[in-house]
């Protein structure tokens, strides 16, 4: 019925060019068009929740190349033949949290990820809100796992030693007169779950964040706000799965599969051909073509750009809260335009926009972007400005059409778990969609007649590398006493010792590059963005290593930061 | 606890001037420094024409610091190598700095702070450089660093945006350990370096500087692969349609230096937006008493003869520095001067020999520099020309004037004077 309505809909807007049809239990729109934005917006007409089924995206875009998957250069056969009981594809928040609940099972737990260390593509490039759910419908997955997810935060960041900030959110209307509507709004929000969401009046606001917009008459408040290092969780919860017997394998890319009776028997690497038992599908903006591969593509992911800057820590002494400016505009892009947050390092995160893609890993920044975000967040805080940026960065989402989290089995391969869709609140409900998929794992392998018990080793806790700069001066003291190197200053901006650089090099996980050690104890984080510490940083490494500075690589084995010696290094050598 | 009368942060060229002078003076003196060894960025800078005014001889940065270290070493001084200062307090009387070095974490009492914390680069980041986040994008004082002190080759073929000073020398010396540098692009529409680092270092390698371009964009994801350049229009935007793509591996960029305060900010000192450097009276002591600041920490010097200077100012009065009332005459910039040292004048300190440091806002030929006590001339020192990158120094008499709180002391810059 609704098909017709959206062939329909889509014969006006693009002629015969596209059509939509039921087909194997999915939605599925072809045909051919050369704008990606039409083809989106084709999709999204095909949208049928009801319906139960998914939109794929079979339009031919002819506008443009989509950019084939990038791989990494490792060629071997380290993994040819492995039996694993469950392989995680993708090294993302879903797919670290997943491998660690599944450490709590005596079963032979993988993860691959294609990338030089975890977290390189939408979890390391987000900002990190753990959000309220106040911006969500009822009946959705992602609103049923953010109410839960949000509330295991802190648990899970004690567990895993990682910090976490309940700062609380604002969403201010300068608006004063809307007050009763947002108390209707607010009421509704607590009555489907989200249960801290409160309307407060400008002048509370300015009590308590006196650098947001003077003209805030009302805003909405969620204390359940957080936020939390995004790469720090992920790199965490991998640790903690290694610790507890899994294993995570990086530069490890799925190039096919094979399949026989509806079941995935062979999983092609360039390390090897894996044969699991079970599959789980946690490849973000891949996580289609996983699906493709395994012949159970049901939806489609549609790739979204957004980009986040970072301020200087000066400015982030500005606000201690996440905030954002609502205006009466409809909006019509999936996301709530980005805010202003204050990050768990004390930096600020503004951002991000949202940009719809045809290319999956392109990261490029431009200053389009930033130029949009600012425009609106100066209006969360007039004092923001573009010249306390240090970095920006750009993060592709991975959104399906009907914007939900598919977790699920496959439709017609039984050992595959998908887990996709996942985009914001993903880090929010990652918590608990893990514990979910790890249920739904064991249930499958004991259903296919694995006996599978606890693994009486495992420890919910790991220690992260001790923080010295925000020790206690006697504290820190007995750290430099029982190891000198942390009393050796690497990098002047964040305060980085030689001693938590060494640490970082000594991890469950090793990430030997200079972005590695970067995303584990922040060296090159700063003001000066690295430029005093990396030198340093490429040498402690090459020492630790044994190997010459020019094997240091910024992240992938291709990143080559120096090409060897000089004529002088050469003849002093 | 160590206690002493000044202590020096920073080992480099105006720490290390600092504490000797303060120590020729009669101080106790303690300096802090970072590194393993005195120098501060001067062990990298090992390309000549360093010490032409102060020893009338070219030398290598490690020459120069040399003669000082040896000065230093000979004063018996107190230096703490491979120290860091993490907190700076101020008490009742003097300062409380809490250090960190491999035996931990220690506290040092001084009667007086000379801060000499020098500059950083500005990053890729900073001026807005956008496309992807490969390797092979450094600044050119990283890149320094990668060569010189690691004998490491950071490129073979690079692209250098901005003219300023490191960048120049990097072009030569890239150039003469065999890597390509395809041109020296420079947003302005005159160089930002000095004269005879253009000469010395492009002309005479037939590198091209291109003036009014910059790089939009940055492209490779691993390594990088090529950046855009543009043709910028007089308000610095790029001009559309002016694109073109340069294969390199590298991105050197020299766009600039800023002074590092983060422990005067800490101590609540002011700093001038001008010069991005704590305000200073003509003793080069900034807002909050007994804290002095010198070298690229106060401003960034063109050259290090005059960060040697400050530094020994700087040293000087930090030494003989006492707690006691004092007022100030506050000293205000009129026409075409883009910043100017010291910001104010103390007025129960001896101004009698005041060295005053500025430059020029742009290019200016045939020109005065005129210097306004309450509105009336009282000095005037003509220029043939006068160019942003290259710092004027003179030497002022205020004791002649009668200054109180309310003078008012100007300098201004007047154009077509012949």
């Amino acid at each position: 019925m609704k098909i017709e309505k959206a062939n329909k809909e889509l014969k006006k807007l693009y002629g015969s060019r596209v059509r939509a049809g039921v087909k194997d239990g999915a939605i599925v729109v072809s045909g051919e068009l050369d704008n990606w934005d039409d083809i989106v917006n084709a999709c999204t007409i095909c949208v049928d929740k009801k319906s139960g089924m998914h939109v794929v995206n079979d339009i031919r875009f002819t506008g443009g190349e989509i950019p084939k998957m990038r791989e990494p250069e490792e060629e071997d056969k380290s993994l040819d033949g492995g039996e694993p009981d469950v392989l995680v594809i993708g090294g993302g928040i879903s797919g670290a949290s997943i491998l660690r609940e599944l450490s709590k099972w005596d079963i032979e737990a993988w993860l691959v990820d294609k990338e030089s260390d975890l977290a390189m593509q939408a979890s390391g490039r987000n900002d990190g809100e753990v959000h309220p759910g106040v911006d969500l419908g009822k009946g959705t997955l992602k609103q049923h796992y953010v109410l839960i997810g949000n509330k295991m935060y802190e648990k899970v960041c004690r567990e895993l030693d990682v910090p976490f900030e309940r700062f609380g959110q604002y969403v201010g209307f300068e608006s004063k007169w809307l007050r009763p509507v947002l108390e209707l709004f607010a009421l509704q929000r607590r009555m489907i779950g989200v249960k801290d969401t409160r309307v407060i009046s400008g002048e509370e606001l300015k009590k308590r964040e006196p650098n947001l917009n003077e003209d805030f008459g009302v805003a909405i408040y969620n204390p359940s706000a957080g936020c939390v290092c995004p790469y720090g969780l992920t790199i965490a919860y991998a640790e903690n799965a290694v610790e507890n017997g899994a294993k995570v394998f990086l530069n490890t890319v799925v190039r096919s599969m094979k399949t026989e009776n509806g079941k995935i028997t062979e999983v092609v690497t360039n390390r090897g051909t894996i044969r699991p038992k079970l599959v789980i599908n946690a490849a973000g903006v891949f996580a289609d073509d996983i699906a493709q591969m395994a012949g159970d593509r049901f939806y489609s992911i549609h790739p979204r750009r957004g980009t986040n800057s970072i301020t200087d820590k000066k400015a982030g002494r500005l606000i201690h809260c996440i905030a954002s400016v609502k205006t009466l505009k409809k909006n019509r892009t999936h996301s709530k335009g980005g805010g202003v947050m204050r990050t768990v390092h004390g930096n600020l995160l503004v951002g991000p926009d949202a940009v719809e893609t045809y290319e999956k890993e392109n990261y490029a920044t431009n200053r389009e972007s930033i130029d949009v975000v600012f425009d609106k967040q100066e209006k969360t805080m007039p004092k923001l400005s573009q010249r306390d940026i240090i970095t920006y960065f750009t993060g592709v989402r991975s959104p399906t059409f009907e914007e939900d989290f598919i977790i699920e089995f496959g439709h017609k391969v039984k050992n595959l778990i998908h887990c996709a869709g996942i985009q914001s609140p993903g880090l929010t409900t990652a918590p608990a969609v893990a514990l979910d998929v790890e249920k739904m794992a064991v249930g499958y392998l004991r259903q296919s007649g694995e006996f599978v018990a606890r693994n009486a080793d495992f420890n919910p806790i790991r220690h992260a590398v001790p923080t010295l700069n925000e020790m206690p001066d006697e504290e820190r003291n007995e750290y430099i006493k029982k190891n000198p190197d942390y009393g050796v200053m690497i990098c002047r901006c964040e305060e980085i010792s030689k001693g938590e650089i060494i640490d970082a090099l000594e991890r469950p996980i090793k990430v030997p590059t200079l972005d590695g050690i970067k995303r584990r104890v922040r060296p090159g984080m700063g003001r000066c963005q690295g430029g005093f510490c990396s030198p340093l940083v490429s040498k402690i490494i090459a020492e630790h290593e044994g190997v010459d500075i020019s094997r240091v690589r910024k992240a992938s084995s291709r990143s080559v930061v120096t090409y060897g010696k000089t004529k002088e290094g050469a003849e002093n050598a | 606890m160590l206690n002493c009368d000044v202590v020096v942060i920073g080992g480099g060229p105006a720490g290390l001037a600092a504490a000797i002078s303060a120590k020729k003076n009669g101080a106790e003196v303690a300096l802090i420094e970072r590194e393993a060894r005195l120098g501060g960025i001067l062990k990298q800078c090992i390309h000549d024409g360093f010490g032409l005014v102060r020893f009338g001889e070219k030398l290598s940065g490690p020459e120069y610091a040399e003669r000082f270290i040896d000065e230093f070493k000979k004063e018996n001084i107190t230096a703490l190598l491979l120290t860091f200062v993490t907190r700076i307090v101020k008490k009742e009387k003097g300062f409380e700095l809490t250090v960190v070095n491999t035996d931990g974490v220690n506290q040092i009492e001084a009667k007086a702070v000379v801060l000499a914390t020098g500059c950083r680069e500005r990053t890729a980041k900073q001026v807005s450089i956008h496309g992807t986040r490969p390797a092979g994008v450094f600044t050119a004082g990283t890149a320094q660093h990668y060569t010189n002190l690691l004998g490491q080759m950071p490129t073979k073929k690079c692209v250098i945006l901005g003219s300023g000073d490191i960048g120049l020398i990097m072009a030569r010396r890239l150039t003469l350990e065999g890597a390509k540098v395809v041109g020296v692009y420079e947003v302005m529409p005159t160089p930002s370096g000095l004269t005879r680092n253009i000469h010395q270092c492009l002309h005479d390698y037939d590198i091209p500087l291109y003036l009014s371009h910059t790089v939009t964009k940055v492209f490779g994801h691993d390594r990088l692969t090529a950046v855009e350049i543009s043709k910028v229009d007089e308000k610095l935007r790029p001009i559309k349609g002016t694109e073109e793509i340069i294969e390199c591996d590298s991105l050197i960029l020299s766009v600039g230096l800023i002074p590092e305060n983060e422990i005067a900010e800490e101590l609540g000192v002011r700093i001038d937006s001008r010069t991005k450097g704590p305000v200073c009276d003509g003793q080069l002591m900034t807002s909050v008493d007994g804290v002095f600041s010198c070298g690229n920490a106060l401003h960034v010097n063109d050259l290090v003869d005059y960060v040697s200077e400050s530094g020994e100012e700087a040293g000087k009065n930090a030494a003989a520095y006492a707690d006691r009332k004092r007022s100030y005459a506050e000293i205000t910039l009129g026409d075409n001067i883009s910043y100017l040292v010291p910001q104010r004048l103390e007025l129960g300190a001896d101004n009698s020999k005041t060295t005053v440091y500025f430059r020029s806002r742009k290019v200016l030929n045939g020109c005065s520099l005129s210097l306004k006590i309450n509105g009336e001339e009282v000095f005037r020192k003509k220029y043939a020309f006068l160019r942003p990158p290259e710092m004027e120094r003179l030497v002022l008499d205020f004791s002649k004037y009668e200054l109180t709180e309310s003078s008012k002391i100007e300098f201004s810059i007047e154009e077509g004077v012949k």
